[in-house]
């Protein structure tokens, strides 16, 4: 009894309420997006928006017909984000190790240095990378945009795994060392193991950060390496723009992140916080 | 099994003024047990890390079974250590973590389920073998973190606070286990602990360490009787001695309300002084009635702690309070004046200045200290 008036106090229900509000609100362009992927073009084109139409999957026929070439920029969505992750977790683990338990002075800086780098617009290193990729022959080129994609993920994710390192006992590693563990040996025996969800979940956020990256891929890609974002923005052309097809294309882009969003919050949330409360 | 040397080992950190441990002199016989005892920052962590090699000696030598392991790496040193906070690895069941060693050296699986179902008998915790060690009590935790050294069966054990995450009753029960393991392993082991009640009762050897520097190296009973210092003196034993500062007269060492006669030996070494530190164990004290003695401290009673065995009782004579051991069926209130008396031969007397010891109890002039 006393747990259900607690929950229907007045405190409660105005947190509920404001709550709900808040969510609507954030959530308001999604629900947009989702209502307007099911019109037709002329429906998604009136001024007064219109709350009921016969819903129609003609858009989303269309944004995966042939000529649009979904599949070519999934494809490259998937590989870009799965390989940035693979390749940025396999320099942050070494890294975040090294900082975490052998710091030096320079430590600290050196963390606060990464993540300065994340200060800068990233149209104003746009044109030098241009020039260099073009120099290289790495425009239009996923592995090109694999490096792009891991450099700019590297600072947060060595952050991360450096705080979940560092509530590692320093003493588990100093017992690996007299136990006989090589460094190494004390990395993936020891260290990797208590470290996974930590691990799983800066993959994750990488893997995101990834997905939803489109000012690389708008600007370095032409069409072979092009990911979704590219494939979303064709839509919008010099004729005008396609709303109903651009929402079934931006529908279908970003199902798979939040189907994948979906069943890591848990372990999101927990990484994002670990090590904020002893 | 081997015998530890540590010659002038010392420790300076980079930029620190000081060193954290300076001029270390000891070595151990084979399969002893050594305690190093001290307040917070004397030292004697880091002396423990210098020797499994967490630590580099930055001064002098480290000797283990005769070779120098100065640069050697903690795992070429053939030690185990016991950490404070046990350092279980977590993901790992109690088997697993007392073979790990075993295993980075790939002995053969019989030889290793072998070795740790020894030591996990000799411990008590085989039922525990396949737990994780969140599973497992203070105390549990603790015997594992002594299996995982004593399956190693190295020449060092290295002991660093091992009790002090444990409850007193535990700690009791376990201090007098680790001091039978090692009666029947007979592996030379460090212990460090800042409880000079586990000193005294486990060690051989205490060194007993201040501000990075060893005060005295000595048995229990001889830290007790023959202490080389002020310091030693008052960490070694509980409640802690009292000291008394005296003016020498006659033979006599007087303070305010309170006259000590010294003995022939005590006056002896008292010399030409003029001034001493008196020393008196609360044990040495006792009710002196209502007698006028030659040796008597008077005050008034401030606090009385009945401990059912025996009662404490502190008394201010003077600006010192003094700390007396009473029969309980001594009857003292609080605001009582008593009158407490000592043995000429129970004075402890130390220089004023250099506070060493000028004469300890039992056995004549005190040893030069060993630091």
């Amino acid at each position: 009894m006393s747990a259900q008036a607690k929950r229907f106090s007045g405190a409660n229900i105005a947190f509920g309420v404001l709550g709900w509000a808040v969510a609507l609100l954030m959530f308001l362009p999604l629900i947009w997006l989702l209502v307007t992927a099911f019109k037709t073009e002329a429906e998604a084109f009136t001024v007064t928006p219109q709350l009921f139409f016969e819903p129609t999957l003609d858009s989303f026929k269309a944004a995966l017909a042939q000529g649009a070439g979904y599949w070519h920029y999934a494809w490259n969505s998937v590989f870009t984000a799965l390989a940035s992750t693979v390749i940025g977790l396999m320099l942050t683990v070494p890294a975040a190790y090294a900082m975490a338990f052998y710091p030096s002075k320079r430590t600290d800086f050196t963390l606060v240095w990464m993540v300065s780098t994340k200060f800068i617009p990233a149209v104003g290193v746009l044109v030098p990378i241009f020039l260099v990729y073009k120099t290289i022959g790495l425009l239009d080129n996923v592995w090109g945009l694999i490096a792009l994609y891991t450099a700019m993920n590297l600072p947060i994710m060595i952050w991360m795994v450096y705080s979940y390192f560092r509530d590692i006992p320093k003493d588990l590693v100093e017992a690996a060392n007299i136990d006989g563990a090589s460094m190494g040996q004390t990395m993936l025996k020891v260290i990797l193991p208590l470290a996974t969800p930590g691990l799983a979940s800066t993959g994750l956020l990488a893997l995101i950060l990834a997905w939803n990256e489109s000012f690389w891929s708008i600007t370095m890609t032409n069409y072979q390496a092009s990911t979704l974002p590219v494939y979303i923005a064709s839509f919008k052309s010099a004729e005008g723009m396609f709303w109903a097809k651009m929402s079934a294309a931006s529908v279908l882009s970003i199902a798979p992140i939040i189907v994948l969003g979906w069943f890591a919050q848990r372990q999101m949330v927990r990484g994002l916080t670990f090590g904020a409360v002893k | 099994m081997a015998v530890v040397a540590l010659k002038n080992v010392g420790k300076q950190y980079p930029g620190a003024a000081s060193l954290a441990v300076e001029d270390f002199n000891l070595t151990t016989h084979d399969g002893e047990f050594i305690v190093l005892v001290g307040p917070s920052g004397c030292g004697k962590t880091t002396t423990m890390r210098m020797i499994a090699g967490l630590e580099e000696h930055t001064q002098g030598t480290i000797e283990i079974g005769g070779r120098d392991v100065t640069g050697v790496v903690p795992k070429d040193r053939d030690i185990a250590m016991v950490f404070q906070s046990y350092a279980l690895y977590p993901h790992m069941s109690v088997r697993d973590n007392m073979a790990f060693s075993l295993k980075l050296k790939k002995y053969a699986k019989a030889d290793i389920n072998k070795r740790v179902e020894d030591a996990a008998e000799v411990l008590g915790i085989t039922p525990l073998l396949d737990r994780k060690p969140r599973a497992l009590s203070g105390g549990q935790r603790q015997r594992v973190a002594l299996g995982r050294a004593i399956v190693r069966q190295p020449q060092v054990f290295l002991m660093d606070e091992p009790l002090s995450n444990l409850d007193a009753k535990l700690r009791v029960d376990m201090r007098a286990e680790i001091t039978k393991l090692h009666r029947k392993l007979g592996v030379t082991t460090f212990y460090v602990t800042h409880d000079q009640t586990e000193a005294m009762t486990m060690g051989q050897r205490i060194a007993v360490m201040k501000d990075g520097v060893v005060q005295q190296i000595d048995s229990p009973n001889n830290l007790y009787q023959q202490p080389a210092n002020v310091f030693v003196g008052g960490f070694i034993g509980t409640p802690a001695m009292n000291f008394l500062d005296a003016a020498v007269a006659n033979g006599t060492a007087t303070g305010p309300d309170f006259s000590l006669a010294l003995d022939a030996a005590r006056r002896e070494v008292a010399g030409t002084r003029e001034r001493l530190h008196v020393g008196i164990r609360p044990e040495h004290l006792h009710l002196a009635g209502n007698e006028a003695d030659a040796q008597s401290l008077k005050g008034e009673v401030e606090v009385v702690e009945p401990l059912g065995a025996l009662t404490m009782i502190q008394v201010r004579v003077g600006d010192t309070k003094v700390t007396a051991q009473i029969e309980p069926h001594q009857q003292v209130e609080m605001g009582d004046t008593v009158a407490l008396t000592c043995a000429a031969d129970k004075l402890y007397l130390f220089d004023t200045e250099s506070q060493d010891t000028l004469i300890g109890i039992d056995s004549g002039v005190a040893d030069q200290p060993a630091a």
